[in-house]
């Protein structure tokens, strides 16, 4: 199994859901995050006092997939995430260990 | 224990004083049947009593609250909405009597501690009420009037020391603050004795130039360079955490302001309309002037320096507001305008005070812009003949404006200097580091302004 972290713009993440539901994936998890790549920050300024903000807010998206499913859920992402812009985002795919259903104590693929 | 045993002891000396002073001037009172106080004057000074009690919360609340940032919101919100409470209490105790009693033309004195004379009184010969009257109202409703500027001018000094200052420290300065700082130069310009409402040194304040703003705005200069910058000021970003609240504060403090500057005329004339007139006009000028600063300046007019604009055209007017015509008043609020975006920008910048939220910046050089500028500008006509200035041919009148000015920054950087040393020895003015970077919500109060869940 994989997991498939994919930081993403805000207004791309309705599109990227309905394309992943679409592509058959189970359960998603997102957070707001912040941080900085290639896109630069910007200015602001407040009466007299001016504030670079480096930190941009993202949205974070973890996906759990089996990885036979893996390039599919990959290209999905990329499909709708993507605006051609710096500032699209990046994905992370790493190897998972286990996996377990709360409920029901399923394991591996089952549970997802 | 030994606290409650100073607190109890200052109480009885204080009480012991009482039935001495007040037997000594009764005859200057003057009472009237209920029927003939102005029910029309005292309509609109009820409804500017309550206007200008909603300046400081939520107007000035919302305004300076949405400036800090987000650990200390309920800290800026807390020290208005308790200055409500404690300032009218110390009013009604004993500030109404040192600001407005008595015939001494520097210091007011014991004669209405505990509204005394205030209160109306039973004439069983004429089966009626006797009440005491301040012109055609109840001296009442005088009382309560000028107590709700008691509350606001100790609150904008809040804003100088946001985010830093510890809480009780607080509450006994702005006690004190407003006992030997406020009331004074209250009793100098607006009492029937004061040396600055007439003779000589007659100056213009129609509405509290000097006394709220210069007061406040100068000994908010005083807290931020005693008191100190914020932990990590210049250092650490420390931008407004929601300028929506700043935005309507503003707009609430612009809607107040109307009780304030309008109300002052204490009757419902045409020259309260003046002042309504020009107060409106005067913050619409301010907020056009700092916008258009900001926007040849940095290329951006923004929501802050419209609101922060529209507040210096307020100050500005304010002890203008029934001597000026309205044109005139759009001059004040665009000199406003401009002036007070140099204060707070570049000035402050050169300097490097930390007045957190510009109190000094805003009050203090509006507040002195508007008190120099209505000698220039007040005139007869709009005044309905009670004030004329430089162009009605009076110049004495600037120099008397200056020295009004001169006198109030005086005491108000002797008394704040004074209270905060004394304070800073025996209190400690900052809270302990620890809690500053916590956050004034913490580690003052216990809470969090706010909680999602």
């Amino acid at each position: 199994m994989k997991k498939v972290e994919a930081i993403i713009r805000h207004f791309k993440l309705e599109e990227v859901k309905d394309a992943l539901t679409a592509a058959g994936i189970y359960g998603m998890t997102v957070s707001e995050v912040r941080g900085f790549g290639r896109q630069k920050g910007h200015k602001e300024q407040y009466r007299g006092a001016e504030y670079t903000v480096d930190f941009l807010p993202k949205v974070k998206l973890e996906v759990v997939v089996d990885d036979s499913d893996l390039s599919k859920i990959l290209d999905t992402i990329i499909a709708s995430a993507r605006t051609g812009q710096i500032g699209d985002g990046k994905i992370f795919v790493s190897d998972l260990d286990q996996v377990i259903r709360i409920r029901t104590g399923e394991t591996g693929a089952d549970s997802l | 224990m030994t606290r409650r045993f100073y607190w109890t002891a200052l109480l009885t000396v204080f009480l012991s004083g009482l039935p001495m002073v007040s037997a000594v001037a009764q005859e200057a009172e003057t009472a009237v049947p209920a029927s003939e106080i102005s029910p029309a004057d005292t309509a609109w000074m009820l409804t500017s009593s309550a206007l200008v009690l909603m300046m400081t919360a939520p107007g000035l609340a919302m305004f300076y609250g949405g400036l800090v940032r987000k650990k200390n919101v309920l800290g800026v919100f807390m020290q208005c909405m308790f200055l409500m409470g404690l300032m009218s209490i110390v009013w009604a105790l004993w500030g109404y009597s040192f600001a407005f009693s008595g015939t001494n033309p520097y210091f007011g004195d014991f004669d209405a501690v505990l509204l005394k004379g205030v209160l109306p009184t039973w004439d069983a010969a004429t089966e009626t009420s006797l009440v005491p009257a301040h012109g055609t109202i109840p001296k009442l409703l005088f009382v309560i009037y000028q107590g709700m500027f008691f509350i606001i001018t100790p609150a904008l000094i809040c804003g100088a020391f946001a985010e830093r200052m510890k809480f009780s420290t607080m509450c006994v300065f702005m006690v004190l603050w407003g006992t030997f700082v406020y009331c004074p130069v209250a009793h100098w310009v607006w009492s029937e004795n004061g040396w600055l409402l007439a003779g000589d040194f007659a100056a213009i304040d129609f509405a509290g130039g000097t006394v709220v703003h210069i007061t406040s705005g100068v000994s908010a200069l005083v807290c931020a360079l005693l008191i100190g910058k914020r932990l990590g000021f210049g250092q650490e970003p420390m931008p407004p955490h929601n300028l929506t609240y700043t935005t309507l504060g503003a707009a609430l403090l612009w809607v107040g302001w109307f009780g304030f500057n309008a109300g002052s005329e204490l009757m419902a004339t045409p020259r309260a309309v003046n002042a309504f007139a020009s107060t409106h006009l005067a913050a619409s000028a301010g907020l056009l002037a700092w916008s258009v600063a900001e926007w040849v300046a940095r290329g951006k007019p923004s929501v802050l320096g419209a609101s922060s604009g529209a507040v210096a055209g307020l100050v500005c007017i304010t002890p203008a507001a029934g001597a000026v015509d309205p044109l005139w008043g759009m001059v004040l609020g665009l000199a406003a305008g401009f002036v007070c975006y140099f204060a707070c920008t570049t000035i402050k910048n050169k300097f490097g005070y930390d007045d957190s939220l510009d109190a000094f910046g805003v009050h203090g050089v509006g507040g002195t812009l508007g008190a120099i500028l209505t000698g220039v500008f007040a005139t007869k006509a709009a005044s309905n003949g009670s004030f004329s200035g430089l162009i009605d041919g009076n110049a004495v009148q600037v120099r008397n404006q200056i020295v009004g000015v001169g006198a109030s920054v005086l005491i108000a950087v002797i008394g704040s200097i004074v209270l905060l040393k004394i304070l800073d020895a025996v209190m400690g003015l900052r809270v302990a580091q620890d809690d500053e970077v916590q956050g004034l919500d913490l580690s003052q109060h216990g809470e969090e302004g706010y909680i999602f869940y």
